[in-house]
């Protein structure tokens, strides 16, 4: 299937500061990606890029095959933005903005539809600026659906929202999914993620970390749980594969799930006084980011003591 | 089309309900006018104050809409997000930019018409005729795009609240330097040659000398007209959509 979206080798600086650093990406017509990765991590970099409200600082994007800067004319018909926050006149009521936008497009869906699908029909003639921070959301989502998109980009669609508006937004995003749309959103949700998206790029510090399909992701591999601060190394050689502590408290294992291995790990616990809970095989999305983001930043840690000779959290020891 | 004109109805409904720019744009120029016409302290022996006075109040109006309500209310789009949200819809920053110049001179045409109004209620006798309307029609659209133009260039680079300030301030500044209400004739004459370098100035001699009953400073049209083509250059070197 073509990609509506293709990142190759981008980079982005904003001054001395390199937010995206040769990414390269595709996303699949028709497919829904979710951009994860911490604060900073050249999430929101990279989609105004795709927006066209950035300008590469070098590689090469396209949205459904058109450059967006150099060819905007043509593209922001087909796309949807949600940007992270604001982006609509304070004193506009939803109703007032939704009619508004939807006279810039030649075949709008009807804007008194969505403020009934995306629940604002109630507050229809409030103003943007005494909204809550939810039902802003859910306004900037319709705004982005209002020109039948064929490609939407949601920047953190849930931050800030209710549980019950956490829930529409997925709905409706799974709706678009099912019609054809491509989306690639960023979240800090896990869950949402999981709930709504068939790949998963995790990027760091402005480079792609890993990127799959959700099983690839979240397959293999043995999860449990028990007090933090095991000895790893220790608990490696007993088991004979990798065990690492993704979070305090939460470790992985590096092979599958077997008898012997699951006797062999209570085994180990127990003759330490320890007890073991959470024990399944595969992995969460979340147990596979922090990994991922957690090695990396394992890896960052070693160049660092290789490049100073000394240990990169030394310092910050001693002084406690 | 139908993106423009629904922008520009949007523009201007937006514009009349913020109270606080109805009172810039019509509330104070309609109190300094009837104020200036009735009560005589302005030093114009022979000349009836209101024929003075109406084609400066002009002047001030057009300042007050196209450099500061327009100025003010970008700055604020600018740091909402709104103006970078528009730009990736087909309206585009093209016909964004193009429905504020319509929604300026829309408020603009209503301005005149309260203006002259009230000044034809109060006793102004316009000169010049028709040719004169013609010429005070031309000063104003030029007027109208070298404000424009100071407005957005500060709106492209100030943060929201800082372009507030600055442009009230600059409102007050060339309130009392451009001849609008104060005579530039009974300015110091240092003050006054740097007032005829200043648009508000250059705007209210072509105004005067177009229908009203007293001459423009030599070089008025000139000054003008180099502020309607400067400044807008300005604007859009330095104008930039995103927020801070």
């Amino acid at each position: 299937m073509a990609a509506s979206i293709v990142i190759e080798d981008l980079v982005v600086r904003h001054g001395e500061l390199t937010a995206v650093d040769h990414l390269s990406l595709e996303v699949a017509e028709g497919g829904v990606m979710a951009l994860l990765g911490p604060n900073g991590a050249g999430k929101t970099s990279t989609v105004e890029t795709l927006e066209g409200l950035r300008a590469p600082s070098a590689g090469r994007v396209r949205v459904l095959g058109l450059d967006p800067i150099s060819e905007r004319s043509r593209l922001v018909a087909d796309i949807g933005v949600m940007l992270q926050q604001g982006g609509v006149y304070p004193v506009m009521t939803p109703d007032q903005a939704l009619r508004l936008f939807a006279a810039y497009y030649a075949d709008p869906l009807d804007p008194a539809d969505l403020l009934e699908r995306l629940g604002l029909a109630e507050v229809a003639a409030t103003p943007w600026r005494r909204l809550s921070g939810g039902e802003q959301q859910r306004l900037s989502l319709a705004l982005a659906l209002v020109g039948r998109p064929r490609v939407l980009f949601l920047d953190e669609p849930t931050a800030g929202v209710d549980v019950h508006g956490r829930a529409t937004i997925r709905e409706v995003i799974a709706e678009q999914a099912s019609q054809g749309v491509t989306i690639l959103l960023t979240t800090h949700e896990m869950a949402e993620a999981e709930a709504v998206a068939d790949r998963v790029a995790i990027i760091h510090r402005g480079r792609l970390a890993v990127s799959g399909t959700m099983d690839e992701l979240t397959s293999g591999g043995v999860r449990f749980g028990a007090p933090a601060g095991l000895d790893v190394a220790d608990l490696s050689a007993a088991l004979g594969a990798t065990v690492i502590e993704t979070v305090p408290g939460s470790y992985a294992i590096d092979a599958d799930t077997s008898g012997s291995l699951v006797g062999d790990l209570a085994g180990w616990l127990a003759s330490r006084g320890l007890s073991l809970s959470d024990l399944r095989s595969g992995a969460s999305l979340e147990d596979a980011y922090r990994a991922v983001v957690g090695e990396l930043a394992l890896a960052e840690a070693s160049v660092d003591r290789g490049l100073s000779g000394r240990p990169a959290t030394s310092g910050r020891r001693r002084r406690r | 089309m139908k993106a423009l004109l629904a922008q520009t109805r949007a523009e201007v409904t937006m514009t009349l309900r913020r109270g606080e720019t109805l009172l810039l744009t019509l509330g104070i120029p309609l109190l300094l006018l009837v104020f200036f016409s009735e009560v005589r302290i302005l030093p114009t022996p022979g000349i009836a104050s209101v024929d003075l006075v109406t084609p400066g109040i002009l002047a001030l109006a057009i300042m007050s809409t196209s450099m500061v309500s327009l100025g003010i209310a970008t700055g604020f789009e600018r740091g909402y997000g709104v103006l970078e949200r528009l730009g990736v819809t087909p309206l585009g920053r093209g016909r964004l930019l193009a429905a504020k110049m319509l929604a300026i001179v829309a408020i603009e045409v209503l301005q005149a018409l309260c203006i002259v109004g009230v000044g034809l209620l109060l006793g102004w006798h316009p000169t010049g005729g028709l040719t004169g309307g013609l010429v005070a029609a031309a000063a104003c659209l030029l007027g109208s795009v070298a404000f424009g133009g100071l407005g957005l260039a500060m709106a492209g680079r100030l943060r929201a609240e800082v372009n507030l300030a600055a442009a009230n301030g600059l409102y007050l500044v060339l309130l009392l330097l451009g001849g609008m209400v104060v005579p530039l004739s009974s300015l110091p004459v240092g003050i006054r040659s740097v007032a005829e370098v200043l648009p508000a100035a250059a705007l209210s001699s072509t105004l005067h000398e177009a229908i009203g009953p007293v001459s423009g400073y030599t070089g008025c049209w000139i000054v003008l007209v180099v502020w309607g083509l400067g400044a807008p250059l300005l604007a859009v070197a330095t104008f930039r959509f995103r927020g801070d």
